[in-house]
């Protein structure tokens, strides 16, 4: 009896021990696993930080990959001169000074964010031993850019002298194809021009408007409005009427079309066709602020995107606290809405995709100095923004515009266009205005989704829709 | 040439070191040491491969004799280490000396990539504090009375804490060395092992409420000392240690949750009243805001773990020495950078092997105060380890602890060293105890069956 209580004595401390060797073990395996995770998942983002030496290391040892267009053009390569100082060469000059970038000054574009890839070497280990003996560098990875050069030219063209921006894309893909921003800079001199524009504290030229301007939506948020006012009604946002005398008044504030224009009587379509800014301050007037910001939410306003390029978050809170004179503001694109041409054209994608956004993205593919693939860029789902019948009537909505709306230029083609228009005023002096547009075709079948702004140009349909049509022309080869 | 050498390297070391690991676990899966012996010659084997494939890496990499002098001296103290214990003491645990050397040998592969002349001098304090520990087994086995020097170890420890904090020199904000006669000790190290007999020699017969809080009041004491020295990642290990030991020694899980409850309060104080623990836990939270100052170490120390990938840049081949204090609380991340974290993974679990048969041995000792000690030796070990790869990996925030055998640091390797062979003494003893054990049930055995056998007869007769 005796020794029995003793062995179950013994055998409760052992147990204890066994838990004490559990615990540890499992706190290991806990570190362990997070070590390796933060270790290889990182181990981009770290080397490109300016405090790690590691860079230089690399650097040293291979010689920079280029940037290929993706009809095989070279966008940035590096070439040694005679007294064997490494030169990083631009061919195409300003075409793609953003979207590209450039590789010293501190990096940006795609010499920054595929700088891992392009540092890095994955030739054959032969190879490299036949660069060792010649004393050479390894060559660096390649990388291989969603960008097309003839696309990106029109819509360089197509900006001229104004400043603004362009992002083209493929709504089924998130394939951008075209992104240009303007005022523009060469970025074979960027080392040359670096102080000067540096000291210029007012210079945006540095900006990439794409995906860092803030702009006022103007009437390209009706899409938005449109949207909400849709989720609220499902069944009978068709059944609404307004009577539009060319401005709309709530209290002490009033809302006046474009150029004071009375639209008369009209329904939901032609409201949004005409881009009726005192019919969408109505519809305004009548959402339900809280469910407007969660769409808001939804259509990722104020949020971080999950994009591998520097960009701006849009702004635009709406909530219970929002007064009426704020919602009649917001609810025409004006007042303090900010977004990026980016971000409308991820939300256009989204109605052209049957709800669903596409990641936005540039590089294609990694490829190292014999062809073989490093790294590969799949295609893939961002996030359903809305539902299959929302992107449906706000497409049906969309080819009203080019209809019988704003967007008429774009009518008549070949192919069906479907887009929106916007004016967004953005001073105080009322005549000056930007002009938007943002749309895809084939209406029925979207294939390229296009997103314009042209600063202080004018009126969306009279400036922005004419460069639509030439990009649209241009890719669809007419 | 070169080129293949150092590319082809890296992946048969971390495949020689891989099937190490192997090794590690397999032994388990015999009970008896006899049957470990395959296990334990291709475990040498191996390690003699992986220390061998690294130095031949260095030997190309730096195109210098020294490196293969020195390593051809290593050779010699390791096999001679492992061979000659088992000559003297044939009932030993190999697997503890062969991880012993294994983790040796990495600490001087990675020592001799970062400082020649350091891992020389490491390399002379290893040897004679192998040749010293030789003897701990013994004594281990023949001193019977370390189980009556209760207050005198706490006394010696709490004095030899004492001493630092009043006279010891400032390095890195903390005080924690001393110097005698040009050689620098940090005594926080050696007092780790005198602790856990205090702890095992208090606790061991009685462990009523009463001594308890005696143990607790002396431990206290231990600990105030090191945060007075701000040796924080030390007061850290003799707390845990504490609330483990006086858990195991009372079997009762209450003492664990009050430790677990007051460890946490005094975390949450220390936070409040030490701008230095403020300063480390930023650090960790957010290094790369403080990427300047406080983050550097830790920052630093990412950036070389994530530059290796799974087999690492290649020794020579990464920049270990941007991080300040590489060789001794970071070098888990200097592995990790050149030798890949493949590699690194495979030393935490050769360390957790260690501690694994630590666990093993101290469940099977019937004697209480062995159990104690080598339950309070294991857990001191790993719970120094974790602190100091959770640190610099940012699973933890940095205290600021070597890597045991692998960080420079004289103190720190012999008192590592002399935990294992305590640990070797204490197998040795389990031993003998099983011996007797076997030789009991044996006899046991033979009475019952005559017993029953005469009970059969009787029945029959009937």
């Amino acid at each position: 009896m005796k020794s029995a209580g003793k062995n179950k004595k013994r055998k409760k401390k052992n147990s204890q021990i066994l838990a004490v060797t559990y615990l540890f073990v499992a706190l290991f395996l806990a570190m362990m696993g997070y070590t390796c995770h933060y270790a290889i998942t990182h181990q981009q983002e770290l080397i490109n930080n300016s405090y790690n030496g590691r860079q230089e290391l690399l650097i040293a040892q291979n010689m920079r990959g280029s940037i290929y267009a993706a009809g095989g053009q070279v966008l940035a390569e590096t070439q040694v001169d005679e007294d064997g100082n490494e030169v990083r060469v631009y061919p195409y000059d300003n075409l793609f000074a953003h979207v590209v970038g450039y590789a010293s000054n501190g990096k940006f574009g795609i010499e920054a964010e595929s700088n891992y890839y392009l540092i890095n070497s994955n030739a054959k280990l032969a190879d490299k031993v036949a660069n060792d003996l010649a004393g050479e560098k390894y060559p660096g990875d390649s990388v291989y850019t969603t960008l097309d050069v003839d696309v990106q030219k029109v819509a360089y063209q197509s900006l001229g002298v104004y400043k603004g921006a362009i992002i083209v894309s493929e709504p089924a893909t998130g394939r951008i194809i075209a992104m240009v921003s303007k005022p523009d800079f060469n970025p074979n001199e960027i080392e040359v021009i670096w102080d000067e524009l540096i000291e210029d504290s007012e210079s945006t030229v540095l900006l990439n408007r794409v995906t860092q301007g803030l702009y006022p939506p103007g009437s390209t948020f009706k899409i938005v409005t449109a949207l909400e006012y849709i989720r609220e009604n499902p069944d009978t946002y068709n059944n609404y009427t307004y009577q539009c005398s060319g401005r709309f008044t709530t209290g002490a504030d009033v809302i006046n079309c474009y150029h004071g224009m009375a639209h008369g009587g009209e329904g939901f379509s032609k409201s949004f066709a005409k881009s009726c800014n005192a019919s969408f301050a109505n519809i305004g007037m009548k959402l339900d602020r809280r469910r407007f910001g969660n769409t808001l939410d939804s259509l990722l306003f104020n949020q971080k995107l999950n994009v591998n390029f520097s960009y701006n978050k849009s702004k635009l809170i709406i909530d219970e606290n929002t007064s009426d004179s704020e919602i009649i503001q917001a609810a025409i694109g004006q007042g303090t809405t900010q977004i990026t041409p980016l971000h409308l054209n991820m939300i256009t994608c989204a109605i052209a995709n049957h709800g669903v956004l596409m990641k936005p993205y540039l590089v294609d593919c990694v490829k190292n100095i014999d062809g073989n693939i490093i790294k590969q860029y799949n295609p893939d789902t961002y996030k359903r923004l809305m539902s299959e019948e929302e992107a449906a009537t706000l497409n049906g909505l969309m080819q009203e515009v080019v209809i019988s709306g704003t967007g008429t230029k774009l009518s008549g083609l070949s192919y069906t266009a479907a887009g929106k228009t916007g004016s967004a005023e953005y001073s105080s002096v009322k005549t000056d205005s930007h002009a938007w547009f943002t749309g895809f075709a084939p209406a029925e079948n979207p294939e390229v989704c296009v997103t314009i702004i042209i600063e202080g140009a004018g009126s969306g349909g009279d400036y922005a829709v004419p460069i639509a049509k030439r990009i649209f022309d241009e890719y669809f080869g007419l | 040439m070169e080129l293949y050498i150092t590319e082809l390297s890296k992946y048969f070391i971390t495949l020689f070191i891989s099937l190490y690991t192997l090794e590690c676990f397999l032994v388990f899966r015999h009970q008896d040491e006899e049957r470990r012996s395959g296990c334990y010659i291709r475990q040498n084997l191996l390690m003699f491969l992986v220390h061998f494939s690294c130095f031949l890496v260095i030997c190309f990499e730096t195109g210098k004799v020294e490196y293969l002098l020195f390593y051809v001296l290593q050779q010699i103290l390791l096999f001679a280490t492992i061979v000659l214990f088992r000559m003297i003491y044939p009932k030993g645990n190999r697997l503890i000396i062969n991880n012993m050397c294994m983790l040796l040998s990495i600490g001087f592969v990675v020592l001799s990539r970062l400082s020649f002349e350091r891992a020389i001098k490491q390399f002379f304090i290893v040897t004679v504090s192998i040749i010293m520990g030789m003897l701990i087994p013994y004594f281990i086995h023949k001193l019977k009375f370390l189980k009556s020097l209760t207050w005198v170890y706490a006394a010696l420890g709490a004095a030899a804490l004492g001493i630092v904090l009043i006279l010891g020199s400032v390095t890195y904000g903390s005080k924690i060395s001393y110097s005698i006669a040009g050689i620098t000790f940090q005594p926080s190290e050696f007092v780790k092992v005198i602790f856990v007999f205090f702890l095992a020699s208090a606790l061991y017969e009685s462990h009523d409420f009463l001594r308890v809080v005696l143990t607790a009041i002396l431990a206290g004491i231990h600990v105030l000392i090191l945060v007075a020295s701000r040796d924080l990642g030390s007061a850290l290990i003799f707390f845990i240690v504490y609330v483990f030991m006086v858990f195991i020694a009372t079997g009762n899980w209450l003492y664990l949750l009050i430790g677990g409850a007051g460890g946490c309060g005094a975390a949450v104080l220390a936070y409040q009243v030490f701008s230095h623990v403020q300063v480390r836990v930023q650090a960790w939270q957010d290094p790369f805001s403080c990427i300047d100052d406080a983050g550097y170490q830790i920052t630093q120390s990412l950036f070389a773990i994530s530059s290796g990938g799974w087999f690492g840049l290649g020794l020579f081949r990464g920049t270990p020495d941007s991080i300040p204090l590489v060789e001794a609380d970071f070098v888990f991340s200097a592995v990790a950078e050149e030798l890949g974290i493949a590699f690194s993974m495979c030393t935490i679990l050769i360390c957790i092997s260690c501690f694994i048969m630590f666990m093993n041995i101290a469940m099977r000792l019937k004697d209480k105060f062995y159990q104690l000690i080598a339950f309070g030796l294991g857990v001191t070990y790993i719970f120094q380890v974790f602190l100091t790869i959770g640190g610099g990996t940012k699973f933890i925030p940095m205290t600021g602890v070597t890597l045991p055998f692998i960080s420079y640091g004289g103190s720190s390797v012999l008192s590592t060293l002399v935990m294992f062979f305590i640990i070797e003494g204490l197998y040795i003893i389990r031993q003998e105890e099983g011996a007797k054990r076997v030789k009991k049930k044996k006899r046991r055995r033979r009475t019952e069956y005559e017993e029953r056998r005469e009970e059969q007869e009787a029945e029959e007769e009937e």
